[in-house]
């Protein structure tokens, strides 16, 4: 039933001076895990607090306090493995990656380097009409996150604000499989997609609860192929690491431009300097962050707080079985079962809520119908009043009523987009309002002759006119609607006007 | 494995130890004699054997998905040398 056939996307090439460019990329997305509280304390994740109010003492680093791990946050790495089609590993551990920083009161990152909870799997990143890319992920391990410095209260200070430190992380590590900026973007989208369906994180990219490292390097056509049959990065360029970016748009921008700049050197005869670079919005550029390269020594070992993390496959069967129906799947089942077009199924399914308001109004009888409704005419009104599809004004299962009023031929398509008008404004129901309102179309072809004959019968000249030109019957469909209040139905019209003139 | 003075210095720089030139030789003779002893147990053959990593059969203690601490920032910053508005202040950090 799944057809995931697919063709993939041409590479992005870039024009040098001297020679056409190709991109490579990985990425590093940080996926803050949907928990209430932190990774090893049960100080609360909440968003905006008051500074330094949701800390506990593990979190401040405080003197002989013990890391517990939260069972949640590990529940949701195994559930984001498994929705990754990922190989869940019973056994990890975690590490102390080692560096100084005052929003890092540990002075170390408790992370997973030599033993992540989840191996590789992969993403399919569509691209419409049919073409996408499959990405494989490399690995999944849970870390901390660290808290928050902010530079720009005071002029000499900076301000630490600890709320963050220590939050549940995922850090989702792809392979270099990624070939252009509309890819990469196109990546991010649909892992957070996933993650949304998963449960296992917001996704709120503004709040930086989704965010990436991107790593960018140049090659010659051709290259990339002798690196995916040896997997040796030997035929790849020397990659940059641009951190923390968490806006679609400023991870494209910052690709482009890394990859110009690195064409530039190459081309001028010089060589990359693998680095950690920063990208700037503002000047739209890239600049290296000298300041972390010296402390690029983070001197892992295993954190002697912990032991290794065991976990039973049985548990992991049960996390299993309760997977939801995941993107890919819901939007193949929309195409098969709905007969939608790729493009609406994806739309559809962009997230659970809008998916799952859709099958609602798709009882109503048509999915074809139902999508272009909920598409076209709700998305449309819910856009411009500001509305998001969690708070429509119409609930599902009256726009279901306006769809089946429309199939079972009771209003036209026209009669339609008032009904709904009134029932997305007034919190009317939509059988209620024609039936009140006198909105159903007459379908009663002796009405419907009546009125037709009253207008032939008045137009005498008109009628002469149309014999000759039959182009002009459409007036007499115009005037018989109006005359019925737009209620008829207007093949019934269209119908009786030709035979009644003999055209 | 031989540990130089640069070494040595590099080290005591990741750690954020102050260490004065003329100090360095000794610790780097130090760092060697303990790096010696320690590699006597190189000598044992451990292929095949799984590392431990406890003394007792306990596994990892888990907690629940529940906000028991906290709300406590009064605390949190009574150690700091400065604090402001409730954040830590410290000297100007900045890439």
């Amino acid at each position: 039933m799944l057809d995931l056939t697919y063709e993939t996307p041409k590479p992005k090439v870039i024009a040098g001076a001297k020679h056409d460019w190709e991109l490579v990329i990985g990425m590093e997305v940080h996926a803050q895990v949907s928990s209430k509280a932190k990774l090893f304390s049960a100080a609360s994740t909440q968003f905006g607090a008051e500074p330094n109010s949701n800390v506990a003492f593990v979190d401040a680093a405080m003197p002989g306090m013990l890391p517990v791990i939260n069972e949640f946050c590990v529940e949701q790495a195994v559930r984001t493995g498994l929705g990754l089609k990922a190989e869940i590993n019973l056994v990890s551990a975690f590490d102390r990656k080692n560096y100084f920083y005052p929003d890092l009161p540990q002075g170390y990152q408790i992370s997973q380097l030599y033993h992540p909870i989840v191996g590789e799997g992969e993403v399919l990143v569509d691209m419409g009409n049919g073409i996408a890319r499959l990405v494989r992920i490399e690995r999944i391990h849970l870390e901390q996150d660290a808290g928050k410095s902010i530079h720009d209260m005071d002029p000499n200070m900076s301000f630490v604000d600890l709320n963050r430190t220590g939050v549940a992380l995922m850090e989702i590590v792809s392979r270099p499989d990624i070939r252009g900026p509309e890819e990469a973007a196109a990546y991010i989208t649909k892992l957070r997609q996933i993650l949304r369906y998963l449960g296992t994180c917001d996704g709120n990219m503004q709040n930086g609860n989704l965010r990436a490292d991107v790593n960018v390097s140049i090659c010659r056509p051709g290259q990339y192929e002798k690196y995916q049959e040896t997997q040796d990065f030997s035929h790849l360029g020397t990659r940059c690491e641009i951190k923390n970016m968490n806006s679609m748009r400023f991870i494209q921008a910052a690709i482009e431009y890394e990859a110009r700049r690195q064409i530039a050197i190459v081309e001028a005869g010089g060589s990359v300097d693998q680095e950690t670079r920063l990208y700037d919005p503002d000047k739209n550029e890239t600049r290296s962050m000298r300041s972390k390269e010296e402390a690029h020594d983070y001197r892992y070992f295993p954190d002697p707080d912990l032991l290794p993390l065991e976990i039973e496959q049985a548990w992991v069967d049960d996390i299993a079985n309760t997977l939801p129906e995941l993107p890919d799947q819901k939007k193949a089942r929309f195409i098969n079962d709905f007969g939608l077009a790729d493009y609406d199924a994806s739309v559809l399914t962009a997230d659970l809520e809008s998916a799952g308001y859709f099958e609602k109004v798709a009882q109503g009888g048509d999915g074809k119908l139902a999508a272009n409704w909920v598409i076209n005419e709700l998305f449309g009104r819910l856009k411009k009043d500001g509305h998001d599809i969690t708070t429509s004004p119409i609930a599902p299962e009256r726009l279901a009523k306006i769809v089946a009023l429309i199939s079972k031929g009771d209003i036209s398509g026209k009669i339609a987009k008032d009904v709904f008008d009134i029932a997305y404004t007034s919190d009317r129901d939509p059988e209620e309002i024609v039936e009140t309102e006198g909105l159903k179309q007459v379908t009663d072809t002796g009405a419907i002759e009546a009125a037709v004959d009253e207008v032939i019968a008045a137009n005498p000249a008109q009628v002469e006119k149309a014999k000759a030109n039959p182009k002009l019957a459409g007036w007499f469909v115009g005037q018989v609607m109006k005359a019925t209040g737009g209620k008829a139905n207007p093949k019934a019209v269209n119908d009786l006007v030709s035979a009644k003139l003999g055209l | 494995m031989s540990i130089d003075e640069n070494t040595a210095a590099r080290v005591a720089k990741l750690a954020r130890i102050k260490v004065e030139d003329e100090a360095l030789p000794a610790l780097a003779s130090d760092f060697n004699r303990i790096l010696g002893f320690i590699e006597q147990l190189n000598e044992v053959d451990v292929e095949g054997v799984e590392p431990m990593t406890s003394v007792t059969p306990v596994r990892l203690k888990r907690r629940d998905d529940v906000v028991t601490d906290g709300n406590q920032q009064q605390k949190v910053l009574a150690n700091a040398p400065d604090a402001r508005e409730g954040f830590f202040a410290v000297p100007k950090v900045v890439e």
